[in-house]
């Protein structure tokens, strides 16, 4: 049985966290393509038309292979935790199959359109289509995060006798006080993320000394919106989050800030320390007094309860892995608005485009908005066990009783051959994009 | 509301089986018919063009089904546990085979790509008639052994075959004599319509070669259809019956009737898009009325221990169903208006589009 969760866990945690590299990129990236579009519709000048074209590619490739794995999550649901499908069903299976039906729909078809139809449309209706993807594809994040923020913070529902769940407010699912928080948080990080791929592809075309305009135009309006939805990600979105699972899940909130035990007079936030989980504590701490509960309360001395306030089995099952990914996540987040702030000084100065450390720098930039994304997710994920509907159904009680460890083995075993190969021609494909560059034609 | 679900998700499984059913007989064909290199391109673009909106309506059946029958969702994905896994395999292969093709210019590199696209083309078609034919067939719910099941009442589990490919033992496996019947039946007419789709959309060299190949598929499908009704009644001893209780679907039987008729008689018909139409009545009756003989049963118990799944015992909440009945008519509306939308601008034929790369 201990083998089967864990087996189950694994493979969803694997195909999930694949499958997200992919819809962060073109969440933040329909929303550039659109300010690109309607730049050119603005001013005529044919470059920003290029350039919302040529993004387009990259958002088509992303897109294909989101679509590609991300049959196997809501299959996953069915195949690996049909225990949980059956009780919680009647209530995602809401938000999921409106995210079927409205997001997914809207995306794809127009997503074909504006690939296909520049011409046949004329520049309006492309502009429409761009925007109709944009809608399609938030559309689809939100209804993602209402599913999500139903099973981190349960509302509108029922139990009935046998344990099976049932919608008793519709209206609720969207109300729910942890969707907005999480779904705003989760838009800005995407759009660090595509903002950040942005600025890499025009240092990158910066500094071969090719495609040098278009070069320009990406650094430029990269740094600038990645400086943007960096600020906007960890203020106000993130603390919003914080103060929610401090509110909604204490415990979870305690062991991803590291607090072992509770100080009466106002928490102290770490900064890096290693959570010792024989002796309980954090090891080699570097903190500061009081600001936690700063931030939290907007009272240096209130208190916050530490892991000693509960039980062993309602706090989460791996703590380490939650503190670090919690850390990792806003870790980084500090070092973005770091270098993205220097890069938009010297953008102001007119020497960035000259200055080689800091481009050298933005080009391998990259790969780490992509790393606090999926830590973030992690946080949000492990903070919520040991359950999968917080406080009600427990993760143990949510897996397939029918599935085999073995089988689950096997299987995700297959994925992960099939992914490497997935991997591996995304990679080849986008960088082949990137190197065609907006104009086939030499700079 | 059970019955306005039941439909609504039969629906949009048929049209998903129509829209995707031409790609992948598009690659069934290519596997077996497509020799120049012109042809193959042409072929592939056929498919490549649309794959990806036409899988959509499967995320949005399989959406639907878990909102409304949570508990046949459960029951059906976690008991076919392997060929599900497999379908998604072949999904993941097939959607390779096809983008990547165009992306280099030599030879050997196009091959592999193509034979990724054909052989998964024809493996998922194969595959998902096997379901269909699991479907038909029933499941050893609960896992009973002698008097004792080993899960609750509503799952099983499936091993892919077992030691007599026999669908009328107490075990039966996802793949038995039966299922591989269906199976056929499903990788035939999936042919017949790929074959209309490459007619219809290309100018390939090899069109009126697939002409008589689709007479003959068609020949061929008459005698699997006798042959499969034939032995209907061993497997399902009720599965006429229910036409008699229910006379008016006699309806999808004639659909499907019409349909074969008419692949039999294309070459007298003068629109290229006629003979698709009969595929898609062929595809339309046979997988309705297979499902409605069960109706509705929607997977049936082999044991005495455990009642068979319906839509009654398996649906959500009535507040559920009816809330979603609001969104989900503004959303099939929708979905209509896009589609229509979608196929006004790529009508006629792929030879000279644009891949859009």
């Amino acid at each position: 049985m201990e083998d089967m969760i864990f087996y189950d866990r694994l493979q969803f945690a694997f195909t999930i966290t694949f499958h997200y590299i992919f819809p962060q990129l073109t969440m933040g990236l329909s929303l550039i393509i659109v300010l690109f579009k309607f730049q050119f519709l603005r001013t005529k000048i044919e470059k920003y038309n290029d350039a919302a074209k040529f993004l387009m590619k990259i958002f088509a490739i992303n897109f294909t292979m989101g679509v590609i794995t991300g049959i196997p999550m809501e299959f996953q649901f069915g195949t690996n935790w049909a225990k949980f499908s059956e009780l919680t069903g009647g209530i995602i299976g809401q938000t999921l199959a409106m995210e079927g039906l409205f997001s997914f729909f809207l995306e794809s078809s127009f997503l074909a359109l504006f690939i296909f139809g520049e011409k046949l449309m004329g520049q309006r209706l492309h502009f429409l289509t761009g925007l109709l993807v944009f809608i399609g594809s938030w559309a689809s994040g939100y209804l993602i995060l209402a599913t999500n923020a139903w099973m981190q913070h349960p509302v509108g529902y029922e139990i009935l006798e046998n344990g099976r769940f049932v919608l008793t407010n519709f209206s609720e699912l969207f109300t729910n006080p942890w969707l907005m928080p999480a779904f705003l948080h989760n838009q800005m990080a995407s759009l660090v993320t595509s903002s950040f791929v942005l600025a890499s592809i025009g240092a990158f075309y910066v500094l071969r000394n090719k495609q040098v305009e278009f070069g320009r135009l990406f650094l430029k309006s990269g740094v600038i919106l990645g400086l943007i939805s960096s600020l906007l990600v960890a203020f106000p979105t993130g603390d919003w989050n914080a103060k929610n699972m401090a509110k909604y899940q204490p415990g979870a909130f305690a062991a991803m800030e590291g607090i072992f035990e509770t100080e009466h007079a106002g928490a102290e936030i770490v900064l890096i320390g290693q959570p010792n989980m024989v002796e309980k504590k954090l090891d080699n701490k570097l903190a500061v007094p009081n600001v936690l509960s700063f931030l939290t309360y907007q009272d240096w001395n209130m208190q916050i309860k530490g892991m000693d306030q509960f039980e062993e089995d309602e706090l989460p099952d791996n703590i380490p892995a939650l503190y670090y990914s919690y850390h990792i996540m806003v870790g980084l987040g500090t070092i973005f608005l770091g270098i993205m702030a220097l890069a938009v000084f010297l953008l102001w100065r007119k020497k960035l485009f000259k200055s080689k450390a800091i481009l050298w720098t933005i080009l391998f930039l990259f790969p780490f908005p992509y790393i606090a994304n999926i830590t973030g997710w992690y946080t949000a994920e492990l903070g919520r066990q040991p359950y999968l509907v917080y406080g009600l159904l427990r993760t143990a009680d949510g897996v397939s009783p029918n599935v085999s460890s073995g089988n689950t083995l096997f299987t995700l075993l297959g994925f992960m051959g099939l992914y490497l190969i997935l991997g591996l021609l995304f990679v080849l494909l986008v960088g082949k994009t990137i190197h065609q560059g907006p104009t086939p034609k030499k700079h | 509301m059970e019955i306005f679900w039941y439909s609504l998700i039969g629906i949009i499984l048929v049209i998903f089986f129509i829209l995707d059913g031409y790609d992948f007989g598009t690659g069934i064909i290519h596997l077996f018919y497509a020799k120049k290199e012109k042809d193959k391109e042409v072929i592939t673009k056929a498919a490549g063009l649309f794959w990806d909106s036409n899988e959509v309506w499967l995320v949005a059946a399989g959406g639907m089904l878990f909102m409304a029958f949570p508990t046949y969702y459960a029951s059906v994905f976690s008991g076919l546990y392997l060929p599900l896994i497999i379908v998604l395999w072949l999904i993941i292969f097939r959607a390779l085979g096809l983008e990547l093709r165009g992306q280099f210019n030599y030879q050997m590199w196009k091959d592999i790509w193509d034979k990724a696209f054909g052989v998964s083309s024809l493996l998922l078609t194969l595959f998902f008639g096997i379901a269909l034919g699991n479907v038909l067939r029933g499941v050893n719910l609960g896992g009973v052994e002698g008097t004792e099941g080993i899960y609750e009442g509503h799952y099983f589990f499936l091993p892919l075959w077992s030691h007599d490919f026999s669908p009328l033992s107490t075990h039966p496996g996802v793949i038995d004599w039966f299922t591989i019947i269906i199976g056929i039946i499903a990788v035939v007419t999936i042919a017949i319509h790929g074959a209309n789709w490459v007619i219809l959309k290309t100018n390939a060299s090899i069109n009126e070669k697939l002409k008589k190949v689709r007479f003959r598929l068609g020949i061929a499908l008459v005698i699997l259809t006798l042959f499969s009704l034939s032995i209907w009644n061993l497997i399902n001893p009720e599965a006429y019956s229910n036409f008699a209780e229910h006379p008016y679907f006699i309806i999808f039987p004639l659909i499907y009737i019409t349909g074969l008729a008419g692949i039999l008689m294309s070459h007298k018909f003068k629109k290229e898009i006629t003979p698709f139409i009969c595929s898609t009545l062929l595809i339309v009756g046979g997988i309705i009325s297979s499902i409605s003989s069960m109706f509705p049963v929607i997977l049936p118990s082999t044991n005495d221990i455990h009642e068979s799944l319906t839509i009654y015992n398996t649906s959500t909440s009535e507040y559920g169903m009816n809330t979603a009945f609001i969104w989900g008519i503004i959303g099939v509306i929708l979905i209509i208006v896009y589609f229509i939308i979608q196929k006004r601008l790529t009508t006629g034929k792929v030879d000279k589009m644009d891949y859009g790369h």
